[in-house]
């Protein structure tokens, strides 16, 4: 294959994948890197990549230390209880402390931030959400990495991170492919921050058609982030935590700003509040620590998002579906029913677009919600991702190995989904991460930890030939057929991703099966999983273009699989209304009040599972 | 609502192919134009929407749930800061304009050059401050939050 070899050397910070993680990271790593080489790697073009490539109406983690709203551990205990208890609250306090700054210098750089006229404050739509005209969000923040980095490779799909030669489980860069000219990319770099995306399309979607595209997480986001750090053995944490969205129907618009600003409510098919008549059963399940709809009254402490999410599944089982949204009072309001618009148009415009299809006017009808396939990803109401390394002044030494968000291989950090245990992140948090991030890269660079880093001809090459199989096998067997995409030696890339959804769906807990699994299936999904594995060897790519989707299915098997262990290792149901262990139906505190870490063994692909102590901030007159 | 693309409207610039964020708008090479080659891989993001400078891209419901006869139609415009949509309903009786900024200073301006900012000093090098901070991170002119500074612990065990 007359592919060109293209080796970028002597980088300092490589930042794999420029959402708002990796932007973060680009920006943040010139400050304490002045003289350092910083490239970045991305898939596709990062004025419009990542997940808020769309845009955001909302900043969804914001302080307000400024203005007297929020102290960080307000933020952690609050992430606390929506996860059921499970939050690395070294790395999410760290996070919060910060995580102000950034937003103050997205303000500064053009983003328009909606004000209180009254107070002077951001305009709040809930505690920690503040609302944005954030249609160009990504843009502007690109601009801000893209005028610290040395480089910007747009359109590299990055597929595999390289390692060092001279000292075991040190990275040495990363390799792949420029997804139009199809010539291989080589990165020598003294670190890399992962700032790859979570996993949408893992799980078989509600949607069957042409609306495959329109997941909730965004198509592009292809659990790259894990796929890569996985493959390289690095240890992962809370990847059962996959997260399933109550969302407008099938344009998956968000709900947010319509729950907290415009108080829209919901009901079921008849008119009736639902909610309140599952909880009793279910606290029988959580606990009475976990749900007490009288003491939320009370306090104002929250009900976690997944119980919310429970008491429509049942209500919907029950047959009292579907559960709508009530707009009709709020939208009779004129700016209200503006700011409802333009939610969807700033973030979800599909959604604006099927009910302009469907004739949905929420000022005289209101619309149907309904529950999501899963998503496994670290930055929302949900914390997959790596077992990294909090700062030093906050961890406990079971969770500090010397470089804040660097994960368990030397030299590899992690931001936004990447980094596993912080959910409650979202745009603002991500970017956070990516700066911490990189201000430890630098550190870890000027320690003198990535001297004589080698990396031979024999790894670079074998990474090419492994990148480019996909074509070699079309190529081979393609004419053995007379036409068509049904060929006995090979699957392409769509077939490889129906099949993975589909075993996932059904084995490990999507919404065709009510989110549920058990013990027994999980072992026979896994069976399963190794064969679709073996037949991905075999994955064949007519064009540099299925070649990347070979590489994204490749990625989210990686990630499918990680899912599949750890959801067994975890023998509880710690999140009804995300999944159901139907043989352990109840939160066991007792056995997993822990953090769940995953090994894969790079050599032999074996997985080891271990717990990991849970630390919760307490105040100082609590102990 | 996968995108397509207007025939007449088309003049094969590439300003879709650049953008689009799945790598799924390309020319056709037989007709010089762009065009959506896996619509079921589209977000509706409406990046290419946006980036095309003759509004030929325009998109058209999943046909697996949205009816046809609608049209969601947008232009941004840098120079402005605005972006502007218009909304119309499959059965005629809904059409709004709707008009939101998108950024408050000219476009590309209000980047701070990290490479030429006074070096970081030792001492903020050894502490946990990121560039520009103890800013906007306190209401006083304190420092970073810390768990001594807010009278906390880190405690292993099950708290709620």
């Amino acid at each position: 294959m007359g592919y060109k070899t293209i080796i970028e050397d002597d980088i300092d910070i490589l930042v794999a994948g420029a959402g708002l993680g990796g932007t973060g990271a680009a920006f943040e790593a010139r400050y304490w890197g002045q003289n350092k080489k910083i490239v970045i790697a991305e898939k596709a073009n990062i004025d419009r990549s990542g997940a808020v490539a769309q845009g955001l109406y909302a900043i969804n983690c914001y302080m307000g230390t400024r203005f007297g709203e929020n102290n960080p551990e307000d933020h952690v205990r609050y992430a606390r209880i929506d996860l059921m208890g499970m939050v690395r609250e070294d790395l999410a306090f760290d996070m919060a402390r910060h995580v102000d700054s950034a937003v103050h210098q997205f303000e500064e750089w053009g983003l328009p931030i909606m004000r209180n006229a009254k107070t002077g404050a951001y305009l709040r739509e809930g505690r920690w959400q503040i609302m944005i005209h954030g249609e160009s969000y990504k843009p502007i923040v690109a601009e801000a990495a893209k005028k610290s980095a040395d480089k910007v490779f747009n359109r590299i799909c990055v597929t595999h991170l390289l390692m060092d030669e001279s000292k075991e489980n040190r990275i040495a860069g990363a390799v792949g492919f420029n997804v139009r000219t199809g010539n291989y990319h080589v990165f020598k770099s003294k670190t890399v921050i992962c700032g790859a995306g979570g996993a949408s399309n893992i799980f078989k979607p509600r949607s069957v058609g042409e609306g495959a595209g329109r997941v909730w997480y965004a198509p592009w986001s292809s659990g790259s982030a894990y796929g890569l750090m996985i493959e390289a053995g690095a240890k992962m944490t809370q990847m059962e935590n996959r997260i399933v969205l109550a969302r407008f129907k099938d344009g998956y618009g968000p709900v947010g700003a319509y729950f907290l600003h415009l108080k829209t409510y919901t009901q079921n098919a008849y008119g009736e509040e639902y909610e309140s008549k599952w909880f009793p059963a279910l606290q029988e399940m959580v606990g009475k620590e976990y749900l007490d709809p009288e003491v939320s009254h009370r306090t104002h402490r929250p009900i976690p998002t997944c119980l919310r999410n429970h008491a429509i599944i049942q209500e919907v089982n029950a047959g009292r579906g579907p559960i709508h949204m009530v707009t009709m009072e709020a939208f009779q309001d004129p700016h209200l029913e503006e700011i409802g618009w333009h939610n969807f148009l700033g973030m979800t415009v599909g959604q604006a677009v099927l009910w302009a299809a469907t004739d949905v006017d929420p000022k005289y009808e209101n619309p149907e919600l309904t529950t999501s396939e899963p998503y496994v990803m670290g930055s929302h109401a949900t914390g997959c991702g790596a077992w990294c390394s909090g700062p030093e002044d906050v961890s406990p030494e079971e969770y500090f190995w010397g470089y804040n968000r660097m994960t368990t291989i030397e030299g590899l950090f992690g931001a936004g989904d990447a980094v596993g245990g912080t959910p409650h992140a979202f745009s603002s948090g991500s970017f956070t991460e990516g700066r911490l991030a990189a201000k430890a890269a630098c550190k870890y660079i000027d320690d003198g930890k990535a001297e004589g880093i080698r990396v031979s001809d024999e790894q670079i090459n074998r990474r090419r030939e492994e990148i480019y199989k996909p074509l070699e096998t079309y190529t081979v067997y393609s004419n053995e057929v007379v036409a068509g995409s049904v060929n006995p030696n090979f699957i392409n890339p769509r077939q490889g991703l129906d099949r993975l959804q589909k075993l996932m769906d059904e084995y490990c807990g999507g919404f065709g099966v009510n989110y549920m699994t058990n013990d027994k299936l999980l072992n026979i999904g896994l069976k399963k999983m190794a064969i679709l594995g073996e037949d991905l060897e075999k994955v064949a790519a007519s064009d540099i273009h299925e070649l990347l989707r070979a590489w994204e299915l490749k990625h989210r098997f990686l990630t499918s699989e990680s899912v599949f262990h750890h959801t067994l290792f975890r023998k509880e149901t710690r999140w009804p209304g995300y999944y159901y262990r139907g043989d352990a139906m109840k939160v066991d505190d007792e056995n997993w009040h822990v953090l769940t870490v995953s090994r894969r063994d790079p050599k032999t692909g074996e997985y080891t599972m271990e717990k990991a102590p849970l630390y919760h901030l307490v105040g100082d007159e609590e102990s | 609502m996968p995108t397509f693309v207007y025939m007449t409207r088309c003049d094969g610039c590439g300003q879709c192919v650049d953008i689009c964020p799945s790598d799924i708008m390309h020319i056709d090479k037989g007709l010089r134009r762009a065009y959506n080659i896996e619509p079921n891989m589209c977000w509706e993001c409406y990046s290419c929407v946006k980036a095309c400078p003759h509004h030929a891209i325009d998109v058209r419901g999943y046909a697996d749930f949205a009816p046809l006869g609608h049209s969601v139609r947008v232009h941004r415009d840098e120079e402005q800061g605005t972006i502007a949509w218009r909304i119309k309903f499959r059965n005629g009786k809904k059409d709004m304009d709707l008009l939101a900024p998108i950024t408050t200073v000219p476009w590309g301006t209000g980047f701070p050059n990290l490479a030429a900012a006074s070096a970081p000093s030792g001492d903020m090098r050894n502490s946990q401050l990121l560039f520009n901070e103890p800013k906007y991170v306190r209401m006083d002119e304190g420092d970073l939050h810390t768990l001594k500074s807010n009278g906390l612990k880190l405690k292993a065990g099950v708290y709620y």
